[in-house]
């Protein structure tokens, strides 16, 4: 084998390697979706976040607003706190209502934005006020099981 | 009887001296490689023929086999998804499972016994019959000329494998789940981008993909170097490098993987 076509063998191998890593950065991965834009953090308090995670997407209105990039604790509230990175294309008002939802009956939990009616809006650095905490399904079934308790206890008597 | 057991034990510690003293060897043989690499990155030619020897004439074996645990995945994963009603999530199971995990650690598995086993083979026939030797006497350093062209040709070839694995094992997948069983294609595409992260899944499935690049290609170059100049010694050489390459490869990858994806 003469050297030229050798060259041109490695020379396909690495183009043909580049690539596939191409294909994966672009259309398996979320490369072209979300590394070009600015963000701004906003803080959020829950008194349960449930199953969040980091990285885990911020919905309003069921388009993708933002990341959640971190989680911790307040020791002094004792609740949640949730960084969220929210598009800096995207201003939402200072009374946004931050829920926390699941997508599907077992899926992944996201935050949802709900819109208020306030002309101020949210500023980098600020902490939504209005949360509602993510639906522990226990708590619900037991809240259910009560009810229909009491409820046959009036029945009878 | 005392006798028989003081002979074991002078045994055992006999192994357990000289596999301490190999595991010395390796670690300085790794850093004469290191100093030598300047050569062979100068004199790139070596290196891209190398390249050609260890990445070019591997690419078939990864691509089909990609390809059939891609599908594999797609026929496994729909059904074991179908029982719980959420088959749109095919695309992110083929697709972290391939980026994660089975492209990096199944290329490298496929790299030791292919690639590696070939460089220790040759490496330990040039050992044989002798001609290391008369390179030393020609003045030419057989690390620089031979063995770091050989470790960074393999260096080079494994992530580009990897990845080559990797998408067309998500091909393969997207084959059977979306054109054979018929997943919805948007679905299939969107929920794989939403939930594969550039840096997180791709970028560290890359790095583990390095890491069995270095110690696939410093395991071969090294047991071919150290094998018995005899035809015995290097098939011992080669069978060594598969098990020693593979078993370290398992293992890289669950420390790594304790590293990498743990972190949340």
């Amino acid at each position: 084998m003469s050297r030229t076509t050798l060259d041109l063998w490695v020379g396909f191998f690495v183009a043909v390697g580049l690539g596939a890593l191409l294909f994966l950065a672009l259309k398996v991965g979320n490369l072209a979706s979300t590394s070009s834009g600015e963000t701004y953090p906003i803080y959020a308090k829950f008194d349960n976040i449930g199953g969040l995670k980091v990285r885990g997407a911020v919905k309003s209105a069921g388009v993708v607003v933002g990341r959640v990039t971190e989680i911790r604790f307040d020791p002094e509230a004792y609740l949640g706190v949730v960084t969220i990175q929210v598009d800096a294309r995207y201003k939402f008002p200072r009374d946004t209502f931050a829920t926390i939802n699941t997508s599907g009956l077992l899926g992944e939990q996201y935050i949802g934005f709900e819109v208020g009616g306030d002309t101020a809006m949210l500023k980098a650095g600020d902490t939504i006020k209005k949360t509602q905490s993510a639906v522990v399904l226990e708590k619900l079934i037991s809240q259910f099981m009560f009810n229909k308790a009491a409820e046959d206890d009036g029945g009878k008597k | 009887m005392d006798n028989g057991l003081t002979r074991a034990l002078r045994q055992l510690g006999a192994q357990f001296n000289s596999r301490i003293w190999r595991l010395g060897f390796a670690a300085r043989f790794f850093l004469a490689i290191m100093l030598h690499s300047g050569t062979s990155l100068r004199r790139i030619h070596l290196t891209i023929r190398e390249i050609y020897f260890t990445g070019v004439l591997s690419l078939i074996i990864i691509l089909v086999s990609g390809l059939f645990v891609g599908m594999v995945l797609g026929l496994q994963g729909y059904d074991t998804l179908a029982r719980y009603g959420s088959t749109e999530a095919l695309g992110v199971l083929v697709a972290l499972s391939l980026v994660r995990e089975l492209g990096p650690v199944v290329a490298a598995l496929l790299f030791a016994s292919r690639a590696g086993s070939a460089i220790t083979a040759e490496i330990g026939m040039m050992k044989a019959t002798e001609q290391l030797s008369a390179m030393e006497m020609m003045a030419v350093d057989p690390i620089a000329r031979v063995v770091a062209p050989r470790f960074w040709g393999g260096v080079i070839s494994m992530p580009l494998l990897a990845a080559l694995f990797s998408a067309m094992g998500v091909f393969g997948g997207y084959l059977v789940g979306v054109q054979l069983i018929g997943v919805d294609e948007g679905s299939f595409w969107a929920q794989m981008q939403a939930s594969v992260d550039f840096r997180e899944d791709i970028l560290n499935g890359v790095i583990k993909s390095f890491v069995f690049g270095i110690i696939v290609s410093w395991v071969a170059v090294f047991e071919g170097y150290d094998a018995e100049p005899t035809a015995e010694g290097v098939s011992g050489a080669t069978t060594r490098t598969v098990v020693t390459s593979s078993l370290a490869i398992l293992a890289a990858d669950f420390v790594l993987t304790a590293f990498m994806f743990t972190g949340t």
